[in-house]
């Protein structure tokens, strides 16, 4: 068994893995495979430590370090808990399934400034990983607003106007909302309790008793739509402007990293600065709730009206990530566990379904849903991948989303909010609807071009179809073994 | 009426100080010429000078330079002396003021060369173009 | 030799300053080498003094010519000043380090005298934050007052007019000091900082309106001198009209001072109980304040010149500044004075990182940062972090100071303060972001414009690397890193220096 000591020291190293790396890939600029090789043995050295570290939180411990005494009341803390670990789990291993389909992507495209994007990437990797492990609310915004920072040169990859217009919206709604929210309600937070440290359970927040109920549900607010990055809507019109970014990005970054941070770090804020028995009292759950359930409906409507295939993938990402907040806003049990699922099976599930429009878009130069009649029939691994994800989406059996959907049902009617159960009827009746004409249209429709088997349109490079189709997998995995992860949910929840 | 004019003629120091201060300030604010303008700065200084060395005189008191009575001991009665202190501390201000102004005089004169004239407002057109 | 710290810290400076006016003939490696020998010793001297206050966890008190106060003058260095001593020798040395080329290129002739007017300025704000007498720091001010008036008039051109300006309102300031002391010593008859203290105690003192008249007058000069809206209008013009090493040398240092004299008057001189309770000013000023902030930024915002827009950052950072020691809590004056440091700190940085792009490009307009990335990427990356330092953004440590002004302006319940801090973060995050996003990428039609089209960055094969020399190069990346470092080690600031300060009554 290893000791204590390795315990404390390995979140600290699963935080410097990938920023070790940085160094070592940007060094390494003129040899490709070299600088490939680091970011592989970074991603490695990362999952990892993570693993170990929910072995260790599987038995039930919490390993807490202070990495620096900043400010005499407040630390820079990582604490590794069960509902950190769901998290730093799926990013970590979804970068090494990322790592393998990026490379075939940039080198695929021969994209320019290959060195600048590996290096951001890894970045962004050791922030996601960061906010996971994050013991307070400070660590949270410190690493927050690293993801912010690293994830911009990613956005404006291309460097066109459309990209720069694309960064520069998505810089300004994360810092206008971090900036200009998050942080006045960290410090009012801070000025009520004297406290940021997260909480031991999620039943009571660390809002001292007797605050103002105003003051509270003002406080909520800022945190639901200060983390911008969770795409609740209005605060979503960052997400399609960034789809800009090469499709890599867009596939970990705003499907995984950034996204999930955002809703990650509402959910933390939720559950364990405010608990739910103090949202419970002033029903900021349920109004969180219809906000979301607003966000849910709408995105998906407005994800139906778009061709371009990423441009709906993030609507529905938007539409997703509000299922995960719908969660825990029901503050049941069961559906605090189908929200907290939903960040493991989002993920899967969306990696692969942008993967597949990366691939179409090496293999073919086609972003149009309408141009991608019969392609599923030149390339099969990757049209199977996206309709298998695609059920993920809608909420099949036996792919992972329909754990998620169980789950929230349950909650839903535990909570007896009948109205929610119409909303999450009806996002799924829409989902079919959006996702089903893709994957239809790939395997069945007719194909634009006279005899596609003759246009020379193969299957995307094997360094990305191996991705896609483990991704794939992974989400169907996740559905047929579902108590894996929902051992740390469980976690969460007792 | 008698009170008001009491009132200003017990404390005629100050108030000449006061008038002085606002011919000097009068003279930075409203002058174009720069000269003229130092000018102003340096009557405005000198007005707070003077008023700080009007704070030590005393009625009837001699200067401070200690006296000795016959039997050769000294006469330390604060009150027959004028306060040394604020001669002293204006000392060191005119000082200070010799040192501004001649700073100020040889950039007027760096300023002339440049642009070629010492009035505000065509300095400023000077260095619009 | 250790108690001997503090005179040698202000003595050095002062004769190095004496023999740089001879030593013309030797030439400008013995003037560059005299100039960083001397401040050398007084950082070291200041270092020391700060471990002794540390340490001993009291003031050091140094009696000039061993005269006894209230009667002699003394040197009193507590905690607050022995942290803005180091800061100031510390950024004078970083400077003149940095000056090897650009005071060259600025001063073709009498290097020297350039120098001894540095070392001069330098022995002048040390003085100021050293003094325990009022009187005693009129004369250093204006001393340093002089002193800068010489090293921006060597800006040429326009520097002349701008210096001109800067001279008046620099001696109108100086004057209602002065004025402000004359009344105080009338009605107190002291001019040591401690005597004074005591005797303004007195109840009968504290009704009085002459001792009001003499705070306002006071307090009005210092404003002036440290640029607080509305009263700022000759800073922007004057500092970015300066060379390059003197705009170095006076943006981060001459406001941070008197910044640091206004808290000495307000809280050492006269008691937080006087000015929160008898002068009352706070909400009035904190208004001043918040304007500064936010109307200093957005004017910022609107500046072609790169200087310029730092100059009017400063007059922002005043804002904070004021507006943090006029919360009166404990936490807006641990803010009020973390910032002195690091905003000295983030000023320096930017400066010096603005100073070495005009010296490669030779433009100062921001059309100057077009693919500085690739040409000058150490200075850029500087400019990164000291950028993120304005903005706030953990863990450099401009995120800290706004955290602890943050809190005390919530504590205060002054939300107009709150608003304009966070306006006032965000602007200068749209105006950073501008510079960077033109200095990562260069201008629009450089960029490939067809996406993915394989063709390497286009500007990126134009532009050849072309770093700053060493000598300027050393110094900001070592600013760079004491931006991180201030921000790390905030707790141990924090602890040992400022909560030592922390004035009775707030």
């Amino acid at each position: 068994m290893l000791s204590a000591a390795f315990y404390q020291t390995a979140p600290v190293i699963a935080l410097c893995a990938s920023l070790g790396a940085v160094p070592l890939i940007a060094l390494s600029r003129r040899h490709p495979n070299l600088r490939e090789f680091w970011t592989f043995a970074a991603a490695a050295l990362k999952f990892s430590m993570v693993l170990l570290l929910a072995g260790k939180v599987l038995a039930g411990d919490v390993v807490e370090v202070t990495l620096i005494q900043v400010l005499p009341e407040l630390a820079i803390r990582l604490r590794v808990d069960a509902f950190g670990i769901i998290f730093a789990l799926v990013s970590s291993f979804l970068w090494i399934v990322a790592a393998a389909y990026t490379i075939g992507y940039m080198r695929g495209l021969s994209e320019h400034a290959q060195t600048r994007f590996f290096t951001c990437f890894a970045l962004s990797l050791c922030a996601a990983i960061g906010v996971a492990f994050s013991g307070n609310l400070l660590t949270l915004y410190l690493f927050y607003e690293m993801l912010s920072l690293s994830t911009y040169p990613l956005v404006a990859h291309h460097q066109d106007k459309e990209g720069r217009g694309g960064a520069r919206k998505y810089l300004t709604f994360l810092l206008g909302g971090s900036v200009g929210l998050v942080l006045p309600a960290m410090i009012i937070v801070f000025t009520l309790g004297g406290n940021l440290t997260f909480a031991d359970n999620i039943h009571h927040g660390i809002i001292p008793p007797g605050t103002g109920d105003t003051l509270v549900t003002c406080l909520f607010f800022a945190f639901l739509f200060g983390f911008a990055k969770n795409g609740v809507m209005p605060m979503h019109a960052w997400l399609p402007g960034a789809m800009v970014a090469p499709t890599p990005v867009s596939a970990l970054l705003h499907a995984v990293a950034v996204v999930k941070v955002g809703v990650f770090c509402t959910t933390r804020v939720m559950l364990y600065v405010f608990g739910i028995d103090l949202m419970d009292a002033l029903n900021l759950g349920i109004v969180t709730a219809y906000i979301v359930s607003f966000t849910i409906v709408t995105a998906s409507i407005i994800a139906m009206t778009r061709d371009n295939l990423k441009s709906r993938l993030a609507y529905s990402t938007i539409s997703q990530l509000s299922y995960i907040i719908l969660g825990v806003a029901l503050l049941t049990p069961a559906a605090v566990q189908g929200g907290i699922i939903h960040i493991a099976n989002h993920a899967f599930a969306k990696i692969t379904l942008f993967f597949c429009a990366g691939a179409v878009y090496v293999a073919t130069r086609k972003k149009n849903i309408s141009e991608m009649g019969g392609l599923g029939r030149v390339m099969p691994f990757t049209f199977g991948a996206f309709a298998l994800a695609s059920l993920s989406m809608i909420g099949a059996p036996p792919v992972g989303g329909f754990i998620t959907k169980w789950y929230l049902l349950t909650g839903a009617l535990e909570a007896g909010q009948m109205a929610i159960i119409l909303v999450l009827l009806a996002s799924t009746m829409l989902n079919i609807v959006y996702f089903a004409p893709v994957t239809f249209q790939a395997f069945f429709g007719r194909s634009q071009d006279e005899a596609p088997g003759n246009t020379g349109i193969r299957e995307a490079p094997l360094l990305m179809v191996v991705p896609i189709v483990a991704a794939a997998l992974l989400s169907l995995l996740v559905g047929i073994f579902p108590h894996v992860m929902m051992q740390f949910v469980r976690m969460v929840i007792s | 009426m008698d009170d008001l004019f009491f009132f200003i003629i017990a404390k005629y120091n100050y108030w000449a100080a006061i008038v002085l201060l606002f011919i000097g300030l009068f003279g930075i604010i409203v002058r174009n010429n720069l000269m003229k303008k130092i000018i102003g700065m340096v009557i405005f200084q000198t007005a707070i000078l003077l008023f700080i060395v009007s704070i030590g005189v005393k009625r009837g008191a001699t200067v401070p330079i200690v006296k000795f009575s016959l039997d050769k001991q000294p006469l330390l009665d604060a009150t027959a002396y004028a306060n040394p202190l604020p001669h002293v501390l204006i000392l060191t201000a005119i000082v200070v003021g010799v040192a501004v102004l001649g700073v100020a005089l040889a950039l007027l004169q760096k300023i002339q060369r440049v642009h070629g004239t010492i009035e505000e407002d065509e300095i400023l057109e000077d260095m619009r173009k | 030799m250790m108690d001997q710290a503090p005179a040698f810290m202000l003595v050095v400076p002062v004769f190095a300053s004496l023999v740089l006016t001879l030593i013309g003939p030797l030439g400008h490696r013995a003037a560059y080498g005299l100039l960083i020998i001397a401040i050398a010793v007084s950082l070291a001297a200041a270092l020391a003094t700060l471990v002794q206050v540390v340490q001993a966890g009291q003031a050091v008190h140094y009696r000039m010519g061993d005269w006894m106060p209230p009667m002699g003058i003394e040197l009193v260095i507590d905690h607050l000043s022995a942290g803005v001593l180091v800061l100031i020798s510390a950024c004078a040395l970083l400077t003149a380090i940095y000056s090897m080329h650009t005071a060259r290129q600025d001063n073709p002739d009498r290097l020297n005298h350039y120098y001894a007017l540095f070392a001069l300025l330098v022995a002048g704000l040390l003085g100021m934050t050293a003094t325990g007498d009022v009187f005693n720091l009129y004369v250093l001010l204006e001393i340093s007052a002089l002193s800068s008036y010489g090293l921006l008039a060597r800006g040429k051109g326009k520097a002349y007019y701008a210096t001109f300006r800067y001279l008046v309102m620099g001696t109108i300031g100086a004057s209602f000091y002065l004025l402000g002391v004359g009344y105080i010593y009338i009605m107190t008859g002291s001019l040591n900082m401690a005597d004074l203290a005591e005797i303004l105690s007195r109840p009968e003192l504290k009704e009085s309106v002459n001792v009001r008249i003499g705070f306002t007058l006071i307090i009005l000069g210092v404003w002036i001198k440290m640029a607080l809206f509305p009263l700022h209008a000759w800073l922007p013009n004057a500092y970015s009209r300066a060379g390059t090493t003197t705009a170095c040398l006076i943006a981060p240092l001459m406001t941070k001072v008197s910044v640091y004299v206004m808290l000495r008057i307000m809280f050492t001189v006269f008691s937080a109980d006087y000015i929160f309770q008898q002068i009352a000013w706070s909400r009035l000023v904190i208004y001043l304040a918040s304007t500064a902030a936010v109307l200093g930024m957005i004017t910022a915002l609107a500046q072609r010149d790169l200087r310029k827009m730092l100059a009017y950052i400063i007059v922002a950072e005043i804002g904070y500044l004021t507006g943090g020691a006029w919360l009166a809590n404990t936490a807006g004056y641990t803010g009020a004075v973390y910032h002195i440091l690091a905003d000295g700190l983030m000023t320096l940085c930017l400066f010096m990182a603005v100073g070495a792009i005009i010296y490669r490009t030779g433009e100062s307009t921001a059309s100057a940062m077009q693919g500085i990335f690739q040409r000058m990427p150490v200075t850029a990356g500087v400019f990164l972090v000291a950028a993120a330092s304005v903005v706030g953004i953990p863990p450099t440590c401009g995120f800290f100071s706004k955290w602890y002004l943050l809190q005390g302006a919530v504590q205060a319940g002054a939300w107009v303060f709150i608003a304009a801090l966070l306006i006032a973060g965000l602007v200068a995050a749209v105006l950073f972001f501008k510079l960077l996003e033109r200095a990562f990428f260069g201008r629009l039609d450089d960029a490939v414009t067809e996406q993915g089209s394989g063709k390497p960055h286009a500007a990126a094969l134009k532009i050849r690397m072309q770093e700053a020399p060493l000598t300027m190069l050393l110094p900001l990346v070592f600013t760079g890193a004491a931006l991180f470092g201030l921000g790390i080690y905030t707790n141990e600031v924090v602890q040992y220096l400022i909560r030592w300060s922390v004035p009775a009554g707030i």
